[in-house]
């Protein structure tokens, strides 16, 4: 039986991955390949751009919108950390803690998922905004001209907000795994609760970490809605610039050549990581 | 539970680890509770981001913006359409990468991948050019490839699919295919075997990517920014009247949203954990 079924055998996975495998080409590939042919080209006046391996967007791009471009990057790797340093205990907590109601909990974690990004964003503008109590108390402790919105913090704020699911679901996955007696032996080694920590669970609990700061950093880096709400003119991340460029300004060899140093820049960060620590986590 | 509850010291570590964890579930949902609490406010001018009393006007009337009514259902039948598509097409993709072992297999992984790695901006930014080419080059994109309903339909089923079929496939990685062989065993043929054992079993998983990705789709602003055309979803509708309006009927709409996906989400939960049993 099993011999005969061999042969056909071999082509069911890939009769199984064509329609995805398809429209990932035609709706991935081919775009992206669009997208690297509009960058080499030479902007004509009223005209579409001509196509002429013109490397020369990039350096414009990178020249004008260095400022954006480390904007961007900075207030992202803030966020992963942020989100790192506050998604990790709850994570925690509801792997060790969590008993029967583990699953209920981190469904929890999923719940805000389901409004959208740009209403949950209004919503903090609104909470943290110039007449909200919350800021009230803030004047009273911080002075009087102190506001959340229109500085760098409102904006690193709202994208760990936003993202911080994203950072405490791998995290949960890869704790979850653990089996937490292990603290117990290394206390009978003589280990303190926090080194027994340090030095058994953290590692244990890394690919988590690992794929949790991508999944945070890599939509991060190229958001522009948080800094629009929340931030100010001096807060616009590349994000922004790309949308206007491609939408406003109709500057497509510009737009596209930013949008490419972006994915390139991420593309290379995530290879390397994924080289140093694997994707295995990245899924879950 | 843990041993480690036994001892004073770490006592005391958990309780302050409780407290943390309480916090950051408070800022988890501090905007749902503005979100839901302000779909009962009556604000006096055209912002609903003030409290200025309560009513149960707009839960009464939710439709009463036709425009952002009209945009509500659009986003409603995208993420329909989207949803299905992808949830087709990735546990299909999903399957073959954990049940067959064939040559390329890792390469279709970093395929899959590479969609989650991209920025939003640039997946909608490469949608749009390939769409203008198309224009350019001859086809008709003004009218079947108008850029509206269907290219967002393309963009959604995009990053949907890879996110079903990596979910999916995370699922079904402790999946024990023997399952399978004993069906075979017992005269079940390959179709047979196929819904009958491992489709109900999978099930519960390819449900929650589901799930997920509608909550992805429902939500996005950036891809479909680029590729709407002239069609409103409802974040496109929430941005755009922004500059003029933020009506509570927002506010409504989007706690009936969330009201039925907590309980779906929810539902799923407790009829898997009773399986698991």
């Amino acid at each position: 039986m099993a011999g005969e079924d061999r042969k056909p055998a071999r082509l069911v996975p890939w009769a199984l991955l064509s329609p995805g495998g398809l429209w990932l080409a035609l709706f991935f590939l081919v775009p992206v390949l669009a997208l690297v042919k509009i960058a080499l080209s030479t902007p004509v006046r009223f005209q579409d751009p001509e196509f002429s391996w013109d490397f020369g967007n990039f350096g414009t791009a990178l020249s004008d919108y260095g400022a954006q471009f480390g904007r961007s990057f900075l207030y992202a790797g803030l966020a992963t950390v942020l989100a790192f340093a506050i998604g990790y205990p709850l994570a925690y907590c509801v792997a060790a803690y969590g008993g029967r109601w583990k699953d209920l909990l981190i469904g929890l974690v999923v719940i805000p998922f389901f409004t959208s990004f740009l209403i949950r964003t209004m919503a903090w503008t609104s909470i943290l905004g110039e007449r909200s109590f919350v800021t009230k108390i803030a004047r009273g402790v911080l002075g009087d001209g102190f506001t959340f919105t229109g500085r760098s913090w409102g904006v690193v704020g709202g994208l760990t907000y936003n993202f911080l699911p994203f950072m405490i679901l791998p995290i949960y996955v890869a704790l979850e795994k653990i089996d937490f007696r292990l603290t117990e032996a290394a206390g009978d080694l003589y280990a303190t609760p926090v080194a027994g920590f340090w030095r058994v669970i953290f590692p244990l609990s890394l690919p988590g970490v690992f794929a949790g700061s991508l999944l945070v950093f890599i939509p991060a880096a190229g958001d522009f809605i948080n800094a629009r709400f929340l931030g100010s003119p001096d807060t616009t991340m590349i994000g922004s610039v790309v949308q206007d460029q491609f939408l406003v300004q109709l500057d497509y060899p510009s737009a596209a050549a930013l949008s490419l140093i972006l994915m390139g820049i991420i593309t290379v960060a995530v290879l390397v990581y994924s080289k140093l620590f694997g994707t295995e986590g990245l899924a879950a | 539970m843990s041993a480690a509850s036994s001892k004073p010291v770490s006592n005391k570590g958990k309780r302050v680890l409780q407290v943390v964890t309480a916090l950051v579930f408070l800022y988890l949902f501090a905007p749902i509770i503005w979100i839901v609490a302000f779909s009962f406010n009556k604000p006096t001018g055209k912002y609903n981001l003030q409290w200025k009393g309560f009513t149960l006007d707009n839960w009464l009337h939710p439709f009463a913006d036709a425009d952002l009514t009209s945009a509500f259902v659009r986003s409603l039948q995208v993420a329909a359409v989207s949803v299905t598509l992808a949830t087709v097409m990735g546990s299909m993709m999903a399957l073959a990468l954990s049940k067959y072992r064939f040559r390329g297999n890792s390469g279709v992984d970093i395929f899959l991948v590479l969609p989650l790695t991209t920025p939003e901006i640039v997946l909608g930014a490469s949608l749009l050019t390939m769409f203008i080419d198309f224009n350019d080059a001859g086809i008709p994109t003004e009218s079947f490839w108008d850029r509206g309903m269907f290219t967002i339909i393309i963009a959604h089923t995009l990053f949907c699919l890879s996110f079903v079929a990596l979910t999916v496939k995370a699922r079904i990685r402790g999946f024990d295919w023997r399952l399978e062989e004993a069906a075979a065993d017992l005269g079940a043929g390959p179709w047979r075997t196929f819904s009958r054992v491992t489709f109900p079993l999978i099930l519960p998983g390819i449900f929650a990517a589901a799930l997920l990705s509608f909550a992805l789709s429902i939500d996005d602003y950036i891809i479909t920014s680029f590729n709407k055309g002239q069609t409103n979803t409802m974040p496109i509708h929430i941005w755009d009247s922004f500059k003029v309006e933020f009506r509570p009927q927002v506010n409504v709409l989007a706690s009936m949203i969330l009201i039925v996906s907590a309980a779906l989400l929810v539902g799923s939960s407790i009829v898997s954990s009773r399986r698991a049993k």
